[in-house]
């Protein structure tokens, strides 16, 4: 067999073991202590290593699923518009502006540090595009790149100086924050507002639909088969290698799950104008970063660096290198989610990226399950984390609440979750697993 | 007896390092050859592990010479250490107790399949090096955190043997350890031995260091204070030397009571 091939190359095999390595199946079952987590065959033992997770304090998302559940049955009570096509179609597109940004604050999350100046940043990067389009006349493609340049500079240089020069990131960030909302002023100057094109690449980032509808179910269609054929790959490619593999009653049930969810976005989005631009690009940015932290050794430098910086020193693990480029991603991710948000209001103003943004965009991060003690989080909590955010605005707005409540409401229940996260810390302590 | 090469693996000539006002180390001297155990013994605070992370690369030496398979090397960085096949297991473990055992022992080696972690591969070899080492733990694809001290200690010793290492050291390695898992941890000493690697084991345990060691070296104060053969040299002499006395701590505990008592 030609797994057992390469066994010899590279491991520091003691003398006494055999040149044919034991076959896998057996190395399997003797690594493992057999008092522990052998978890039983099939579907049952599926949904028995579930109880035990939730029980164990494993919870994963499933604080948030619940709770955007009873947002969404709060509101209905109260309005029955919330759950109508228009409403949700458009919550979706407005959260892909502070969900790029969370997307961002993602990667300095798992760093267990911060990034403050996102909203400045963002800021800048729609100020930069409307000056270079509409004052300059730049094409829209080359402003694009260049206002998202921009947030990559900007983030480069925070990076820098924290992992460089030792400056705590907080700081670093802070002095970004005040300095770059400086400079969006300054470069938007005395027009104080610039209006963009009604039409146009920059236009369409938050106004095309895909009004086909076979667009829509096809993307959801692809998106489950692809889902589906490189789950069974990857379990068979396991079970080949003799290591623990999923069943495929695990496989087909998450399969369904998937399915189940996408088709009926799908038809959300068909019932109205169709699929958005905005949450396909979203989508694609969440599968492209969630491959990149968990499926490859950059991702993994990030995961090690905010597990422990002095294991990942003595791993080798260029630290500069690591830090400098998360800060990098953040203001790359700051400054596309500043595009999105000039893009839906077609202008770049003297307000954008202050306020609640900053606020939004970690919290969307955190109530999506990122851990701010780094370590530990997905991309996909982004989504989760700003759908309950932009939910709760939504919702409140159609109630006709003002602003300042809906703040309110906004940090309950950030704090909330933050509540959750600590309780689970704590039974993760208490069954071992911290 | 183990045949013994010429050439010393790694040579220490004169190393100083010093911490601000602390001078870890002064002028120190060490020689390990490949099929050799060498135990490095000394009270606390004697500068041991500072030794170990100065041949390590994570601390730079300030003055002397390292010489390696008989040449004089530059040890800047922990990458430097490693690709000349020097392979360490720290007092203080450093492990990621985020990541999963499989992701701690490849943790900035991972291996790849067109660009992308190939996980099913480090898992299969995880578990065989496990098998291998009699290694047992609850499931290779929990974090670390759920580990106990002793099974985070073997994963650092797994973690060493990855990448056929010419020189393996082991700061302290059976100090957490049960009397099962050090009575391993010695076997796969002996077994490194064997198979030519040349080792520094680092034990406040005599008994360990007579049951598996060829030379002790003893530093005092960051200073050598003598290379002792095994075979030929009694345990209080050993001893002796670690204090820095020709009395030891039966004798001294008898002097301090005899002064209490007066
Ligand atoms: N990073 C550091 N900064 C400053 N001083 C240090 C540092 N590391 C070690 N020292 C000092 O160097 C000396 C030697 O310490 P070291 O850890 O090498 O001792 P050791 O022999 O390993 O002791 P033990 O048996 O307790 O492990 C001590 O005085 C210690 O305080
Ligand atoms: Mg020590």
């Amino acid at each position: 067999m030609s797994t057992d091939k390469t066994s010899s190359t590279d491991l520091g095999k003691p003398a006494t073991a055999p040149v044919d390595a034991p076959p896998a199946a057996d190395a399997a079952s003797a690594a493992v202590d057999p008092r522990l987590l052998v978890r039983e065959q099939g579907f049952g033992g599926y949904l028995g290593e579930l109880k035990r997770k939730v029980r164990a304090g494993e919870l994963g998302a499933l604080p948030v699923i619940v709770g955007l559940i009873i947002i969404c049955i709060v509101f209905q009570s109260l309005n029955s518009n919330f759950l109508t096509a228009g409403n949700l179609s458009d919550i979706s597109v407005a959260m892909v502006g502070t969900g790029m940004i969370a997307v961002g604050i993602v990667f300095v999350l798992l760093l267990g540090e911060i990034d403050l100046s996102v909203g400045s940043v963002s800021g800048v990067a729609g100020a930069s595009f409307a000056v270079l389009s509409v004052l300059h006349g730049t094409p829209e493609w080359l402003a694009l790149i260049l206002a998202i340049l921009t947030g990559a500079v900007a983030g480069t240089i925070h990076g820098f100086i924290f992992a460089r020069i030792g400056v705590p990131a907080f700081a670093v960030t802070l002095a970004g924050l005040l300095f770059w909302n400086g400079f969006m002023l300054k470069i938007l100057g005395d027009n104080g507002t610039i209006n963009t094109n009604g039409s146009g690449v920059f236009y369409n980032l938050s106004n095309y639909f895909f009004s086909d509808i076979a667009v829509a179910y096809g993307a959801a269609l692809v998106a489950v088969a692809v889902y589906f054929l490189s789950a069974f790959f990857d379990s068979r490619r396991r079970e080949a290698a003799g290591v623990p593999s999923r069943p495929l009653s695990e496989i087909v049930l998450r399969t369904v799950l998937l399915a189940v969810v996408a088709f009926a976005v799908a038809f959300m989005f068909n019932q109205n104008k169709g699929l958005p631009l905005a949450v396909v690009i979203f989508l694609a940015v969440l599968i492209l970063t969630d491959f990149v932290l968990r499926r490859t050794s950059y991702g993994r430098m990030i995961f090690a660096l905010g597990g422990s910086v002095e294991a990942s020193r003595r791993a080798g693990i260029n630290i500069v290198m690591v830090r400098t480029s998360v800060y990098a991603i953040s203001g790359t991710f700051a400054a596309v989610g500043g595009l999105f948000l000039a893009s839906k209001i077609s202008a770049a103003n003297q307000g954008a990226g202050s306020g609640d943004l900053l606020m939004n965009a970690i919290a969307a991060a955190v109530i999506g399950g990122t851990s701010l003690f780094g370590g530990r989080g997905r991309t996909w909590n982004a989504l989760l984390g700003v759908l309950v955010i932009t939910s709760i605005q939504y919702g409140l707005a159609l109630e006709g609440v003002a602003a300042a409540i809906q703040q309110m409401i906004t940090g309950g229940v950030l704090l909330i979750t933050v509540i959750i996260d600590a309780i689970t810390r704590k039974t993760q302590k208490s069954a071992g697993r911290a | 007896m183990v045949h013994v090469s010429a050439t010393p693996v790694l040579a220490l000539r004169g190393v100083s390092k010093r911490f601000g006002a602390v001078q870890a180390l002064t002028d120190v001297e060490l020689e390990v050859h490949a099929g050799e155990v060498v135990a490095l013994v000394g009270d606390n605070g004697a500068g041991k592990s500072t030794l170990v992370k100065t041949i390590a690369g994570v601390h730079p030496i300030d003055d002397g010479v390292i010489e390696w398979e008989g040449k004089a090397v530059q040890i800047g960085k922990p990458n430097d250490a490693q690709t000349l096949g020097i392979a360490t297991v720290y007092q203080d473990l450093a492990l990621c107790d985020n990541i999963d055992v499989v992701g701690n022992l490849y943790l900035g080696r991972e291996l790849k399949k067109r660009g992308v972690l190939d996980e099913v591969e480090m898992e299969r070899r995880s578990r065989e090096l496990l098998t291998t080492l009699s290694i047992r733990i609850p499931s290779v694809r929990i974090p670390i955190a759920s580990l106990s001290g002793g099974q985070r200690q073997t994963v650092a010793i797994a973690r060493s043997m990855l990448g056929e290492p010419k020189l393996v050291i082991l700061d302290e390695p059976t100090a957490a350890l049960g009397v099962e898992q050090t009575a391993q941890v010695l076997d796969l000493v002996e077994r490194l031995r064997q198979r030519g690697h040349a080792v520094v084991l680092i034990s406040h345990n005599m008994a360990d260091v007579k049951a598996v060691a060829d030379k002790v070296a003893v530093l005092r104060l960051g200073r050598n204070n003598g290379v002792f053969d095994v075979k030929t040299t009694s345990q209080e002499e050993i001893i002796s030397a670690i204090t820095g006395a020709t009395d030891n701590a039966v004798t001294r505990r008898a002097a301090r009571n005899a002064e209490v008592q007066k």
